[in-house]
């Protein structure tokens, strides 16, 4: 059964500015820009490869506050994990990230979108790991995800 | 300086995640729900985003720029011998589907100050720091 509110154009339109973002951040900075990387090299603080990265993270909090308030609607946060889960989530999500390279914006767009094989077979990787978990803790663990 | 217009990228990338419904759990845990009702949002998404990846880069760079990244059954080979990548992008996979947020989502949703984001926000940013400090992560795609 499909999810009958779902929006096409919202998605193409959300999913062109993402992509056309990230290929303009690519040619400005000659960097892969995943947020992934982008917060934790922000982290890592390295002279002459923070500044850029930190105007970008102001930027997308700046972009997504403006969506927000112009169209309510996309300020929509539902089926939102437990605090204890989302701790759990976060950790992985980033540790993974790092330790594997890049996140959906970095390998899924970033790489596949430069032709990477191996942002392919990452990309492919976290999206079976991703079935995997809502399977089992929706459906095999009654839900509590 | 041209680089500062990064705020702007920044900004067109994070209307985007809000535009596209990624800032929304339910939407990134409908799609990963494959035994249950689907969402194809994020596959719609991730078309967007490859299509107008590839414009931009061509516009911008003449098809050309870039590190090449090689043949690409070549890296995808080697990729599935980097038992670093697949057991990151396995961590990755779950916590993106126990949480229904990624970083650039997680960061996006500071705005709203939910209380699940409060939480998964710094504990992300702890995993990177354990990830980059006690295992040496320090790659990008």
């Amino acid at each position: 059964m499909i999810q009958p509110d779902f929006s096409p154009t919202s998605a193409l339109l959300g999913g062109a500015m993402i992509g056309t973002a990230s290929a303009l951040t690519w040619w400005l900075v000659d960097k892969v820009p995943g947020v992934s990387g982008i917060v934790g090299r922000i982290l890592q603080a390295r002279a002459g490869d923070t500044a850029w990265r930190a105007l970008f993270v102001v930027g997308l909090l700046g972009g997504a506050a403006l969506a927000f308030w112009l169209r309510p609607a996309t300020a929509r946060f539902t089926a939102a994990p437990s605090l204890g889960v989302a701790v759990a989530a976060g950790l992985l999500v980033g540790f993974g990230s790092r330790l594997g390279g890049g996140c959906t914006s970095g390998h899924g767009v970033c790489g596949i979108g430069r032709g990477s094989g191996r942002s392919i077979v990452a990309t492919l990787v976290f999206m079976l790991a991703g079935f995997a978990t809502v399977l089992v803790a929706r459906h095999l663990l009654g839900g509590a995800a | 300086m041209r680089r500062s217009l990064v705020l702007v990228a920044g900004a067109v990338f994070g209307a985007g995640l809000a535009v596209a419904g990624m800032t929304d759990p339910a939407r990134i845990v409908g799609f990963l729900d494959i035994a249950g009702t689907w969402d194809p949002t994020l596959a719609l998404v991730m078309g967007g985003a490859l299509a107008a990846f590839a414009a931009t880069h061509r516009a911008l760079a003449g098809g050309g720029g870039g590190a090449p990244v090689g043949p690409v059954w070549a890296s995808a080979a080697l990729a599935l011998r980097d038992r670093r990548l697949l057991i990151g992008m396995v961590m990755f996979g779950a916590g993106w589907g126990l949480g229904g947020m990624c970083p650039g989502p997680a960061i996006a949703n500071l705005i709203e100050g939910h209380g699940a984001v409060l939480a998964f926000v710094p504990a992300m940013l702890v995993g990177m720091l354990i990830a980059q400090r006690g295992f040496g992560a320090d790659s990008s795609t």
